[in-house]
């Protein structure tokens, strides 16, 4: 299907943006990449009255790193993510992950801010963002707020951004040392919307975590940061121990079944990924010998 | 209510100046409005590829682009990749191939294959199929269609000084 029909306005800066944005509040939604927006809108799932484009305010734009912080302007597109040296050194897990996020065509326009924005629970950068402790920067009529990630993103297409607000950037706080992670994800075709998927961050010395944040997604209303996986940080891990932690993320997830997977399947590729992520960050094959159990 | 939009961009190299609808996506512009019908419109939901067109240089869905974000841009489609040359050998490789069978994905499979072998010269069948993921080929043609591009990449290698 095709679009139904709307106004344009073409942003000239952030502040008049979120001009029009405080001026038709939710009749508006802005467009930045527009591949997560476009299929929305041709699918009529959404009719927007008016479309603020901000695809070409400079001042969105680039990825900057200073000793503590990795910022990323929300236009950066996901092939400027998956090129960049910056992001390969200093956030690696979302290197890995853009490869799996659609495909090259989407991801030439596709950007970060929007993908954030948009927050389906099925994508994969929200589920990088919380295991990486991002910030989601949001500016407004009064100012810049900044959002922890895991505060952020509040249900399907629900995230704590409000019709008046624009996503400017993201922050991702600078790796301690012994920083190691992890991304999988279940799909039908290379590059679709996951089936179910883990991105991870951890702090890995010698055989045990330190700190270990694998977060889900495509397992419920927004990416989810296994509870579970405290049982296995501080201590020897055996595979006894990680098949009581996949246990217990198993029994904390609420997934939907749909046409792609039921509930118990969900759960149980939520374990088997929990399993290899643990085995591959610990370098010990031997915990996935014994699959999820 | 909506006002049509004064664009102005390249197509093929040919400069075009036109008023369109804000709803109007890329690919409906160029099959409606300059006839440029090689690309073709599928799911209109970004799943089936069949759109892919050059914009900047890049591959992207034409449906999911709207052609007011394409003032000032350079476009790209089948049809000027066809006059130029640009892609005879990867054509006449799909001829030679059997990698079309209906045609209705085949602009948007040469679109999506050169894009690779202009960036990589001897991609493995696995990356083959890894960049040509976003594009469905519903007679199912894969294999002919990996074929066909590999043989271009390894004939692309031999013909290098």
């Amino acid at each position: 299907m095709k679009a139904s029909a709307f106004s344009y306005a073409r942003a000239t800066s952030v502040g008049n943006a979120l001009e029009l944005l405080i001026a038709h509040g939710d009749k508006a939604k802005v467009l930045s990449g527009g591949q997560s927006l476009m299929p929305a809108m041709n699918l009529r799932l959404i009719s927007p009255e008016l479309i603020v484009d901000i695809g070409e305010l400079a001042e969105l734009q680039g990825i900057s790193v200073s000793r503590d912080v990795v910022r990323i302007g929300a236009l950066t597109r996901h092939v400027d993510l998956a090129r960049s040296p910056e992001i390969a050194t200093h956030a690696p897990l979302l290197a890995q992950a853009i490869g799996h996020v659609a495909h090259p065509a989407i991801r030439n326009r596709g950007t970060i801010g929007g993908s954030l924005a948009h927050a389906d629970p099925a994508s994969e950068l929200p589920a990088c963002m919380v295991a990486l402790r991002a910030v989601i920067v949001v500016s407004g009529q009064h100012g810049e707020r900044r959002i922890a990630a895991a505060d952020f993103f509040t249900g399907i297409y629900q995230t704590a951004l409000t019709a008046q607000e624009l996503l400017v950037a993201v922050e991702l706080p600078a790796l301690p040392e012994n920083s190691a992670h992890f991304f999988d994800e279940f799909a039908r075709r290379h590059g679709d919307y996951a089936i179910v998927g883990l991105a991870a961050q951890a702090i890995v010395r010698g055989e045990v975590f330190l700190d270990f944040r694998p977060v889900l997604f495509a397992v419920g209303d927004r990416p989810v940061l296994a509870k579970a996986a405290s049982r296995l940080v501080h201590r020897p891990v055996t595979p006894a121990l990680l098949a009581e932690a996949a246990a217990a993320l198993a029994a904390e997830l609420e997934p939907d079944g749909d046409q792609q997977a039921s509930v118990s399947m969900r759960r149980h590729l939520a374990k088997l990924l929990l399993v290899r992520c643990a085995a591959a960050l610990l370098d010990r094959p031997d915990l996935a010998a014994g699959g999820a159990g | 209510m909506t006002i049509p939009v004064a664009i102005s961009l390249h197509v093929n190299g040919e400069a075009v100046e036109a008023r369109v609808l804000p709803r109007l996506n890329l690919a409906d512009f160029l099959r409606e409005q300059l006839q440029l019908t090689g690309t073709h419109v599928g799911c209109e939901h970004g799943v089936c590829g069949a759109c892919t067109v050059r914009v900047n240089g890049d591959i992207v869905r034409s449906c999911l682009t709207l052609a007011v974000q394409a003032d000032r841009a350079s476009v790209e489609t089948i049809e000027g990749l066809s006059d130029s040359g640009e892609i005879a050998d990867l054509q006449a490789a799909f001829r030679d191939r059997n990698a079309l069978q209906c045609g209705f994905c085949t602009p948007g499979m040469l679109m999506a294959a050169q894009d690779l072998l202009k960036s990589e010269s001897s991609p493995s069948r696995q990356r083959i199929r890894e960049h040509l993921a976003g594009n469905y080929c519903r007679c199912t043609g894969y294999q002919a269609i990996i074929d066909a591009i590999e043989t271009t990449a390894r004939a692309r290698i031999g013909r290098a000084p």
